[in-house]
């Protein structure tokens, strides 16, 4: 074993610690240095003061980063499962087509459901052939909850796969023979064990659903306001980066506190598998 | 009442893909008695058992469990419990809520658990240990809270797969005596699968040996040993020479080129057949007096005894004796009538040769530590 004072240790070391430093620290320090800040560079709260008016879009935010998470989480439960029941090698291809719309661009994505959700888009024409409709699907909160979940669906299969595919299969089999039924072993066995997969499923998932702003923007219309569109605006358009960052810091915490509660209750587990 | 039939095996065939796991297996297990399955890896001994445990259905044949047809019957609804090869222990769970599971799943009351739980932890010798996490038990600990877990719920028959496997030599055999005064204190059945025949000889009632998804031999740890049905079993209880003989008549063989009194009766006139002599049994004696001469070419030293191997005629045999024998040496063999063991050819007859690859490096390789599946 190397020592942690050796020379070699520290040479192995340093690539990684200077990367930290130089796209994780830094950018942080920036943000939080800009929180603090006015346009003139002089140390003020006023911006962190300001953020009083932006409670209803962080709590909209959250509520709705909240739903798509549990959406997401109550369909990838039981299709992980699933996968990780079925032989080595559908296993293998089910990933594989979990993961391929990661491979398309984000944007696209996104704009594809527009085309499908429109009012002269492929569902309502489908629907028009049988005399119903238009109704409208683009633009509302369903439209945004959508985007998201399908967006970052795959966050939350991918950790919670990864987890289910290492349960021992003999001690889902013990707890049968023990007298549990399907309920009672899900309930008793299955899920406390894919506890960490749980949690870093419901945080991969959160985060960017809290913070995003181009589905909503895209698939809410703008009727729609998160707090990553403030942010976005804030930067873009109004050039305030002292207020946007000040935004952003207020979400870090708020998302890291929420990152401590989910550890704090899966840690029988081994904390969380990203 | 005695000699109750608890499980009743009959016609059981299993094919995994395109291979046939069981044959046509037929098998009773009485009540209270303690009954091993004893085979080399494959040989369908676990797969018998997830039938049972309900783990795994026939293909043909009918489960019968005290008196009913279980066919299909879901694991959580059988009076069998199972202790499994590596525990399978439920690791988010510490010592007695592990201990607890089936009681708490079968809604029984907090008291009632709360006794149970403590007098399975007394059985096993594990008091004290119920707020211990079981990761941090050892592989001995972890077998105990298995055993209490799954006693707890008063099964009327425990399964066990392989359960001293992983456990080091002198642990298990700590462990097969304590298993043995668990399953007479309790008056349930066990039926237990392993591939060790020390273990199975010394801790069974019945022995069920197993070979090819067929069972080769059911008897007592003696008969089994002493009597066994065809060259696999002779082989795979135990060291033997087994030779290829011929009846000359009702207790007289002939094998090796000389004529020998025997116990066995009842075959053909000049029926071939394999001659069993255990090791043991040959009793050594001088050059002229022997009815048998041979040469011996190695010589190891085992603590209670050495294991000879003599050449007879190009048969290697092997005797073990208390003496000690230069190797070169020539030697004479005696055989007592009730040491010769006259089975019927089978399939396996001329399938195990003599011991001329034998030797300390080859010993040690042959010592079973395979893992079925």
């Amino acid at each position: 074993m190397i020592k942690k004072t050796s020379p070699g240790y520290k040479a192995v070391v340093s690539p990684y610690l200077l990367w930290s430093i130089l796209f994780v620290i830094a950018p942080m320090f920036f943000v939080a240095y800009y929180s603090f800040t006015g346009s003139d560079g002089a140390w003020t709260l006023e911006n962190i003061l300001a953020l009083g008016k932006y409670t209803p879009t962080f709590v909209r935010s959250i509520w709705h980063g909240l739903l798509a998470t549990l959406i997401c989480l109550f369909l990838a439960f039981p299709l992980s499962y699933f996968i990780s029941k079925t032989s080595a090698n559908t296993q293998r291809t089910m990933v594989a087509l979990v993961m391929l719309p990661m491979w398309m661009n984000f944007l696209i994505r996104t704009y594809s459901w527009m085309t499908i959700l429109q009012d002269t888009g492929l569902i309502n024409s489908m629907l028009a052939k049988v005399g119903l409709g238009p109704f409208q699907m683009l633009n509302t909160r369903g439209a945004v909850i959508l985007g998201m979940t399908y967006n970052f669906l795959p966050y939350m299969i991918l950790p919670l796969y990864s987890v289910m595919s290492k349960l021992d299969q003999s001690v889902i089999e013990a707890a049968q023979d023990l007298g549990g039924n399907r309920y009672q072993v899900l309930r008793r066995v299955i899920i406390p064990l894919s506890m960490p997969g749980i949690a870093s499923g419901l945080t991969m998932v959160f985060v960017p659903s809290v913070s995003t702003f181009y589905i909503s923007q895209k698939l809410g219309g703008g009727s729609f306001d998160l707090i990553g569109d403030v942010i976005e605006r804030q930067f873009q358009q109004a050039y305030n980066y002292n207020l946007g960052a000040a935004i952003s810091l207020v979400l870090m915490v708020l998302i890291l506190i929420s990152m401590a509660f989910l550890n704090k209750y899966s840690d029988s587990g081994g904390g969380v598998v990203v | 009442m005695k000699d109750k039939i608890i499980i009743d095996l009959k016609n059981i065939s299993v094919k995994f893909d395109e291979e046939q796991v069981l044959k046509n297996l037929n098998l009773s297990i009485k009540d209270k008695e303690f009954v091993t399955l004893l085979g080399p890896s494959g040989c369908g001994k676990t797969t018998t058992l997830r039938i049972i445990a309900g783990f795994l259905e026939p293909d043909e044949g009918q489960v019968i469990f005290e008196g009913k047809l279980i066919n299909g019957l879901p694991p959580h609804k059988r009076k069998v419990n199972t202790i499994f090869q590596r525990y399978a222990l439920f690791p988010h769970l510490n010592v007695f809520d592990n201990v607890a599971f089936g009681m708490r799943v079968k809604k029984m009351s907090k008291a009632a658990i709360e006794d149970k739980v403590q007098e399975m932890l007394t059985l096993v010798n594990l008091k004290g240990f119920e707020k211990r996490h079981v990761e941090s038990l050892s592989g001995g600990q972890q077998q105990r809270v298995a055993i209490a877990r799954a006693l707890a719920n008063d099964p009327h028959v425990l399964l066990l797969d392989e359960p001293l496997g992983a456990l080091d030599l002198k642990l298990r055999k700590d462990m097969q005596v304590e298993l043995k005064s668990i399953q007479e204190r309790l008056g349930i059945t066990f039926l237990y699968v392993t591939h060790d025949q020390e273990e199975a000889l010394s801790m069974s009632d019945k022995v069920v040996v197993m070979d090819n998804g067929i069972i080769q031999q059911i008897g007592s740890p003696i008969d089994i040993y002493n009597e066994p049905e065809n060259a696999f079993v002779a082989d795979f209880i135990g060291e033997s020479n087994i030779l290829d003989g011929i009846m000359r008549s009702d207790y007289k063989v002939e094998f090796s080129g000389q004529k020998f009194e025997c116990l066995d009766a009842g075959f053909e006139k000049n029926e071939k057949v394999d001659v069993v002599v255990r090791p043991e049994d040959v009793v050594v004696v001088s050059k002229d007096e022997g009815m048998l001469k041979g040469t011996v070419t190695s010589v190891v030293f085992l603590g209670v005894h050495y294991e000879i191997i003599v050449d007879l005629k190009g048969f290697k045999w092997m005797i073990q004796s208390t003496q000690v024998q230069d190797v070169g040496d020539e030697i004479g063999l005696n055989i007592d009538p009730d040491s010769i063991h006259i089975m019927k050819k089978s399939e396996y007859s001329g399938r195990y040769g003599d011991y001329s690859c034998f030797s300390e490096e080859f010993y040690e390789l042959s010592e079973p530590d395979e893992e079925e599946e």
